[in-house]
């Protein structure tokens, strides 16, 4: 092997490595093309022998996948919303500071990221229900949700404000500018990058929330897609080219999204070095 | 009034309002129904009380009777093979990718960025996918295992009581597997390269670089991603309702999914909420580990 030939070996190498890694992503696509005989075929064959695209509009009609989109769009607009009109500013202060309250503050947050939701599901449930917030359902779900992803969103978006250099906001305030001017018009506008990126992440994992929307909604036209495929889906199934089709067409926007953006999203994860 | 007026608009007061209005809502999301949890645990709770604070005080009976549970054992095993199976296989495979692409080669980062889509991606659809790759007799696992003549007859994945849980087991490594190799991938950037170019010259081979210099450097790395893995493992729960629903006879049920049955199958929201207390004492460890090696590169 010689030094040229390395980096092409180790190149095939990677491709051969993360064609395996994303062989579930394939099978999906290509198992929904296939006809109802050919997905039990023994043995599977690999490439869908003759494609049947009609799979798709067929499942959308069948299964309301507008109703369930429309209601997963309504709750992951909800809650980036709240989580980027609560969390930013208390970012920001985070990063802006460094006392022993600033600490406490950070510990806080750092613990509530790690609550599960499966944890938290049942008192927040029986609470709502005290509250009343059930009869309005999707509202619950944002706001439970949000109170899941705010913590995740300031840990990342602090990391984002530490590298605005701070001078640059004081030479705004010596310039007559309030405290609020020079948070609008100077420190936002350096962290917009980043703050869009961990927005448009909190929005996809908002997309496809579960838990929360399946254990408080119980009004079929208002569940979100990931309980709407729920529906479908359990141990005995049968219908896989449905259930595949389905998957890909809730999916596809948001790989699509990814791949376009996937150079930001992974340096907005990393530049929080440990999230 | 003036002075706090020009408090908000210039000063501390402006912080405080930005901080304290979020704290205020994640102390009425995450710190008040962490309370409740623990109360309702100790609480006789039913559908006619369900709507009222004043609910007969039950002691220790909730977890006396969760504990005598013919399935608890089980439970506890699952939860166990659950989580170090995925962290063992989401670390292992992660760190061996994350030192693959750390070589130079063309499109390196490119690649390894694909891997994340796994991370972005819906729970409830990774178990779908992962549920149809195991099917026992259409799956395509099967048929490239018996290929591969690893297999000969048919692995009944999410059948068999024995196999249940590492069907979970296999989707949640692949899940979290592409955030664990970003997270080590982040720490193995920040090893000095002129370390292995001295180590290098003194004659170690790539076996005691890998010990004596990637191994130490990542100690506050490997920590926090263990950690956060037993974490995310705890968090998981989409898997379970997508591929098995913890069954066959709870023999792929974890105390996440269990808690969540207790409260939302059975209408024993007193049992589930004695289920999540359990389970929190264990998070809270992890977090607390968590939190200790990550300290210093929060704070930055």
């Amino acid at each position: 092997m010689t030094r040229v030939a390395a980096p092409k070996l180790f190149l095939l190498l990677a491709l051969a490595l993360a064609a395996v890694y994303l062989f579930p992503l394939y099978w999906m696509y290509a198992t929904s093309l296939k006809g109802a005989s050919e997905i039990f075929a023994n043995p599977p064959t690999f490439w869908p022998r003759d494609p049947d695209f009609s799979i798709f509009p067929a499942t959308w009609e069948r299964r309301t996948m507008d109703t369930f989109l429309w209601n997963s769009l309504v709750i992951a607009t909800g809650v980036t919303t709240l989580t980027v009109l609560l969390g930013t500013g208390c970012a920001y202060v985070l990063a802006r500071y460094r006392n022993p309250w600033i600490d406490i503050g950070l510990f806080a947050i750092l613990m509530l990221q790690v609550l599960p939701a499966s944890v938290m599901i049942t008192p927040l449930y029986v609470g709502f229900n005290q509250l009343g917030l059930l009869d309005y359902p999707r509202t619950a779900v944002i706001i439970a949700a949000a109170g899941k992803s705010i913590p995740f969103y300031i840990v990342l978006v602090r990391a984002t404000f530490m590298s605005v250099p701070s001078e640059l906001e004081e030479a705004a305030l010596v310039d007559g500018n309030s405290r609020w001017g020079a948070f609008f018009f100077i420190v936002l506008p350096l962290a917009r990058n980043g703050i869009l990126v961990l927005a448009i992440l909190t929005f996809m994992q908002a997309f496809g929330e579960y838990i929360y929307s399946k254990s408080i909604i119980t009004t079929q036209s208002l569940q979100p897609a990931s309980v709407g495929l729920s529906g479908f889906l359990g141990p005995n199934s049968t219908d896989w080219n449905g259930i595949m089709a389905y998957a890909a067409m809730y999916v596809t926007p948001i790989i699509l999204v990814f791949v376009i953006l996937q150079r930001r999203i992974v340096s907005g994860l990393t530049s929080g070095a440990l999230k | 009034m003036r002075r706090i007026l020009s408090s908000i608009t210039d000063g501390k007061g402006f912080d405080l309002i930005l901080v304290g209005v979020t704290m205020l809502f994640l102390f009425a999301l995450a710190g008040i129904p962490l309370v409740y949890n623990v109360v309702m645990s100790f609480q006789q709770v039913d559908m006619f009380n369900l709507n009222t604070f004043s609910r007969p005080f039950a002691g220790l009976e909730n977890y006396i009777a969760i504990v005598s549970q013919p399935e608890f054992w089980l439970v506890i095993r699952n939860t166990a093979i659950f989580v170090f199976g995925s962290i063992a296989g989401q670390f292992i495979f992660g760190f061996a990718l994350a030192i693959f692409f750390m070589m130079s080669f063309p499109f390196a980062s490119t690649i390894r960025g694909l891997f994340l889509v796994s991370w972005v991606m819906p729970g409830l659809v990774v178990g779908a996918l992962w549920g149809w790759i195991l099917a026992g007799d259409f799956g395509v696992l099967n048929a490239i295992l018996r290929g591969l003549g690893v297999i000969d007859g048919t692995m009944f994945w999410k059948s068999d009581p024995n196999l249940s849980i590492w069907a979970v087991t296999i989707a949640n490594i692949w899940l979290g597997l592409a955030f664990n190799m970003m997270l080590l991938s982040v720490g193995l950037a920040g090893i000095p390269r002129d370390l292995y170019e001295a180590a290098e010259l003194d004659g170690a081979n790539g076996w005691q670089r890998f010990t004596t210099i990637t191994l130490p450097m990542m100690r506050s790395t490997i920590g926090a991603v263990l950690a956060l893995g037993l974490i995310y493992t705890l968090q998981q729960f989409d898997l379970f309702p997508a591929i098995t629903e913890g069954g066959p006879a709870n023999s792929s049920n974890v105390a996440q999914y269990w808690a969540w049955q207790w409260s939302f199958q059975l209408f024993d929201f007193a049992k589930g909420a004695t289920v999540s207390v359990m389970m929190l004492i264990f998070v809270l460890v992890a977090s607390i580990v968590y939190v200790r090696s990550t300290r210093h590169e929060v704070r930055g």
